[in-house]
């Protein structure tokens, strides 16, 4: 019994290793992502009935390959002799020959690989679709653990996962890689994914935990995986970048007891200097690739200053600066001008900040971002403007959903009710 | 969780032997391998132990002593080491298991090693009661 089950966990890990490639290469004959992952399933559930007995194959990957490509044969040849029941089965028959069956050739691999993330992150489907199809058909993630990562019911995701390959069935979204003009902005869509998941593990949304790691790390290894099967792309290893850094900081961003500690506050010497070099690295991959630097290398050269510099006061804020205002021109956004104001009171103190913080202020897209108030209160606080700032923070608190984030913004506003109205001229 | 697969020296990686042009070829497309599955962390190799420098604190509370390489007992020493990011121990295992064989000549050993990480980032509980050891540890020093 006991070695049943470690001979489980062992398949468990070789499906985690083996199955993107495999249902990548199943996509690719039988044109249908959701029929791939049940050929996929049919052999990981061949192995876990027989590999227990017969102990693992030495090459337990090619293993499942030929037994998942057997079967997807087998329902094609069915499907021709049934009389094309399924159209779109029978239709690409012909286009695939035997002499596949062999391992495929590294390059080969990589190519169905960029297949299969550049259809689960197909723009039809909404954002939630799409980073739970990539969970679960590149991260080999199962049901449970995408709605354990996320907070919701297992058959919320089942049901996600079911209508988002019904949805690219329905929709014809072809097996391939999109070239020319069409691969810009179907690459914008896959790094989003990628960010998303990463951003909702970096900072969840909701809940009590501030932090998800398996979802930071899920993105960070399909991140890696992208920038060897598309090593040409600066965007991607700028987004490498960007998360590895960030990753970095992980360990240092909650107390033990789970409050958030903000960037100024961290104990730079956790940061994870592996981490913190990798994310150079990729960086400068990024900027070798030549080009103007895109959104994700641009925030990665923001976040790079923050990991070069070994105590807060070192931070080039000027530097940083600069590069919000190259990211305010190439992904301007309300959000990007909250950060270079917040930059900007850095270099050159609070009012500056302030100015650029009330311009934006009005702002419909901001109106429920907590946040403003929460760097507005900052500012304030600063300037000295304690009763003003006291009110941002309550504002901000009442604005976010994390709970632990909630619990700070209405400690700093205690704080502020406490201390005494500075002696400062108002404007 | 993060592992360190460590190969063991052998009494040719000590003696400085370079490994033959197969071996490296294999290494490399298994670090290869690694990287495309988005594991890899780090990979390096050591020089023998000829350059290496020791340092021991034969007395508890005295001046540390040093000693220069080489040093003989081969089997304890270690001829380089390769860091990945991986979801389970059995994970970490299967990679392992398809590293080349480091030596050949049967004398080949690598060994596993679950890095220490901050309880944050894992759920796993060994780790977990691990970290508060190593923290209560560092506090004492303190």
């Amino acid at each position: 019994m006991r070695e049943a089950s470690s001979a489980h966990r062992t398949i468990d890990a070789i499906w985690r290793i083996e199955s993107a490639k495999i249902i990548a290469a199943l996509a690719r004959m039988v044109r249908d992502i959701g029929v791939a992952e049940d050929l996929a399933h049919d052999a990981l559930v061949i192995a876990l009935e027989k590999w227990p007995e017969t102990g693992i194959p030495d090459n337990p990957g090619a293993w499942l390959m030929a037994t998942a490509k057997r079967r997807a044969l087998d329902l094609l040849r069915r499907n021709q002799t049934l009389g094309r029941k399924y159209e779109e089965l029978g239709r690409v028959t012909n286009d695939w020959h035997e002499e596949e069956f062999g391992a495929g050739l590294d390059g080969e691999v990589a190519d169905d690989l960029l297949r299969l993330i550049f259809t689960t992150c197909h723009p039809v489907l909404s954002a939630e679709a799409r980073v739970a199809l990539t969970l679960r058909l590149l991260g080999g993630l199962t049901t449970e653990e995408i709605a354990h990562a996320y907070l919701v019911p297992e058959p919320t995701v089942a049901q996600r996962i079911v209508r988002a390959k019904k949805t690219l069935s329905a929709a014809r979204v072809p097996f391939e890689v999109p070239e020319g003009a069409e691969l810009k902005p179907r690459l914008a869509s896959v790094l989003e994914v990628l960010y998303l998941m990463f951003n909702e593990g970096y900072s969840a949304t909701g809940g009590d935990h501030w932090i998800r790691p398996v979802l930071c790390m899920e993105a960070l290894r399909l991140g890696r995986i992208l920038a060897e099967i598309a090593p040409q792309e600066s965007e991607v290893h700028g987004l490498v970048a960007l998360m590895e850094i960030q990753a970095s900081r992980l360990a240092t961003r909650v107390t033990p007891t789970g409050e958030p500690i903000l960037l100024m506050d961290q104990n730079r010497g956790l940061w994870d200097q592996l981490l913190i070099r990798r994310g150079l690295a990729a960086l400068r991959r990024a900027e070798e690739v030549g080009g103007m630097l895109g959104p994700y290398a641009l925030q990665a050269s923001i976040t790079a200053c923050h990991a070069r510099a070994r105590t807060p006061e070192e931070t080039d804020w000027v530097r940083i600066a600069a590069l919000y205002e190259a990211l305010a021109m190439v992904a301007p956004s309300p959000v990007v001008e909250l950060n270079r104001a917040v930059s900007l009171s850095m270099a050159f103190g609070p009012a500056v900040g302030l100015e650029i913080v009330d311009a934006i202020s009005a702002e419909p897209s901001l109106k429920a971002y907590h946040l403003l108030p929460s760097v507005r209160g900052d500012l304030l606080a600063k300037l000295g403007r304690t009763a003003e700032a006291c009110e941002e923070f309550k504002r901000a608190a009442s604005l976010t959903g994390n709970a632990q984030e909630k619990t700070l913004l209405l400690k700093r506003a205690a704080d502020c009710s406490s201390a005494p109205e500075a002696d400062l001229p108002r404007p | 969780m993060r592992f360190m697969m460590i190969v063991k020296a052998t009494q040719d990686s000590e003696a400085g032997v370079m490994p033959s042009q197969e071996l490296v070829d294999a290494m490399m497309k298994y670090n290869e391998e690694l990287m495309k599955a988005g594991v890899l962390l780090a990979a390096e190799g050591l020089h023998s132990s000829a350059g290496a420098i020791r340092i021991s604190y034969p007395e508890a509370g005295g001046k540390p002593k040093i000693i220069d390489g080489p040093f003989t007992e081969t089997k304890e020493l270690i001829a380089g080491f390769t860091l990945i990011e991986v979801k389970s121990r059995e994970e970490a295992i299967e990679w392992a298991k398809r590293m080349p064989d480091p030596h050949g000549f049967g004398e080949g050993v690598i060994e596993l090693r679950q890095v220490i990480e901050p309880p944050e980032l894992t759920q796993d509980p060994e780790s977990q009661a691990m970290h508060v050891l190593v923290r209560d540890l560092g506090q004492q020093k303190i």
